[in-house]
């Protein structure tokens, strides 16, 4: 049945943004509204303690979520240490240390 | 000697210095091509970044011209020539005027969204322009889609003929980024369940109380925004449109369907600035907007003597700003006067 052809149909690796679940991007707005208040300035993640040693990069982990990109959320946000510099820098005041609980419950209630 | 003073343009910068001129004593006539006074602000519904009606600052304005300003209305302006060591000014149709000092306040046009044809404006069915939502908005009708359903979501593209040099246009046209946050608020005001997202590059909320209107936009109304220029558009079989761009912080190209389509239309020079600054010899810059003598110290003034320039003839303005270069270019001309009857 399975023949090999020499090609293969790769799935681009864009933001389908319609196509994207984004239940998780909805529970985060509904329980930590200051979310939409991000301005992409990036302070957040240049404070970052885990962000200096690791990967983690807080401002593109919310913003992928709020495209519906959620794919390696849950290992990701493990990263967070909770020390809380990111909301302590934040000029727009987004309660950062929430939006990480609240994610961490979106993923459980919601897969 | 002929101290008359000819104002060219009867939009907003026009009629504030056309006042200001009474108010010091100067005699003045104002040339406006349509047969209404206001300019662009005239086709508006309500201002940022307070969205109080927009009828309220051509009225006030109104109010000034009625104080003694010789206003004539459909009088396109054709040519200004030297005569006597002043002006000779002369509209399409009906008489010349002799003055002493010449204001070109011939203010700007919107940017022809076509030629950004990759947007597809004239091509799809539910794209739109700024200045189109804002007469709607006027109109007070509901915004649908061209078959008449309502929006489910709307997309603001910001500067569609501003920083671009593909279409000639390097310069930033200022005020359309606060336009967008204006109108994406007054979307979902009039649209509560339509989502909006604003694409844009940078938002430049340089004057008073636009980063607060942009805050609440976020805020209060829920606005989306992402940043990323727009890279085309095309249209689906139920005419909804798919958009592509570039999710700039996420770093990840990005696709997603709305309904209809704002395109914000920046500022081009006039034609006719062009044209009467070439007869009178001024130069224009490499926008095409007529260049003053001096940005930062005489940007009322231009090269040549008795000719003033205000307002959008310059390049992209505010209202506010408009207004007041309007009235300072009113004691630039005042001060001239002054010194040339002395001679």
């Amino acid at each position: 049945m399975s023949k090999e052809f020499g090609y293969r149909v790769m799935k681009d690796d864009s933001i389908d943004f319609d196509r994207n679940d984004r239940r998780i991007a909805a529970y985060l707005h509904a329980y930590e509204p200051s979310i939409n208040l991000c301005i992409g300035c990036g302070s957040c993640t240049a404070t970052c303690s885990a962000g200096l040693f690791t990967s983690f990069n807080i401002r593109m982990i919310h913003t992928l979520v709020r495209r519906g990109e959620t794919k390696r959320l849950k290992s990701e946000i493990s990263k967070c240490m909770f020390c809380g510099k990111c909301q302590l820098v934040c000029p727009r005041g987004v309660n950062l240390r929430n939006v990480i609980l609240t994610l961490n419950r979106a993923i459980e209630h919601l897969g | 000697m002929n101290k008359k003073v000819a104002v060219i343009g009867g939009g907003i910068t026009g009629m504030a210095t056309a006042s200001a001129l009474v108010d010091l004593g100067i005699e003045v006539v104002l040339f406006e091509k349509e047969m209404q006074t206001g300019g662009h602000v005239r086709n508006w519904d309500r201002l940022f970044p307070s969205r109080r009606p927009a009828e309220e600052v051509t009225g006030f304005l109104e109010k000034g011209l009625a104080t003694g300003v010789d206003l004539r209305v459909g009088a396109k302006v054709t040519s200004v020539e030297r005569k006597n060591g002043g002006f000779m000014i002369r509209p399409e149709k009906g008489q010349g005027v002799e003055a002493a000092s010449v204001v070109l306040c011939m203010g700007f046009d919107l940017f022809d969204a076509r030629k950004k044809e990759e947007y597809g404006y004239g091509i799809y069915d539910n794209v739109i322009t700024s200045a189109e939502l804002e007469a709607i908005f006027r109109s007070g009708r509901k915004i649908t889609m061209h078959d008449g359903r309502i929006p489910a979501r709307i997309a603001l593209i910001h500067c569609v003929g501003s920083r671009d040099e593909k279409v000639g246009n390097l310069y930033c046209s200022k005020v359309c980024c606060v336009t967008g946050v204006k109108q994406a608020i007054e979307i979902r005001e009039m649209l509560p369940l339509c989502e909006v997202y604003c694409f844009y590059m940078d938002l430049r909320m340089f004057d008073r109380n636009f980063e607060e209107l942009y805050l609440e936009a976020q805020q209060k109304w829920g606005v989306n925004f992402i940043r990323g220029r727009l890279s085309e558009c095309a249209e689906n079989q139920d005419h909804s449109l798919a958009l592509k761009t570039e999710d700039t912080l996420t770093g990840k190209p990005l696709k997603i369907k709305v309904d209809l389509m704002v395109l914000l239309a920046g500022f081009i020079p006039r034609p006719e600035s062009a044209h009467l600054s070439r007869m009178l010899g001024l130069q224009t810059g490499s926008s095409g907007f007529v260049l003053s003598d001096d940005q930062h110290l005489l940007d009322n003034d231009t090269f040549v003597p008795g000719v003033f320039l205000a307002g959008a003839v310059k390049g992209p303005s505010g209202i506010t700003e408009a207004v007041a270069d309007g009235r300072a270019t009113a004691l630039r001309v005042v001060q001239y006067l002054n010194t040339a009857s002395d001679e």
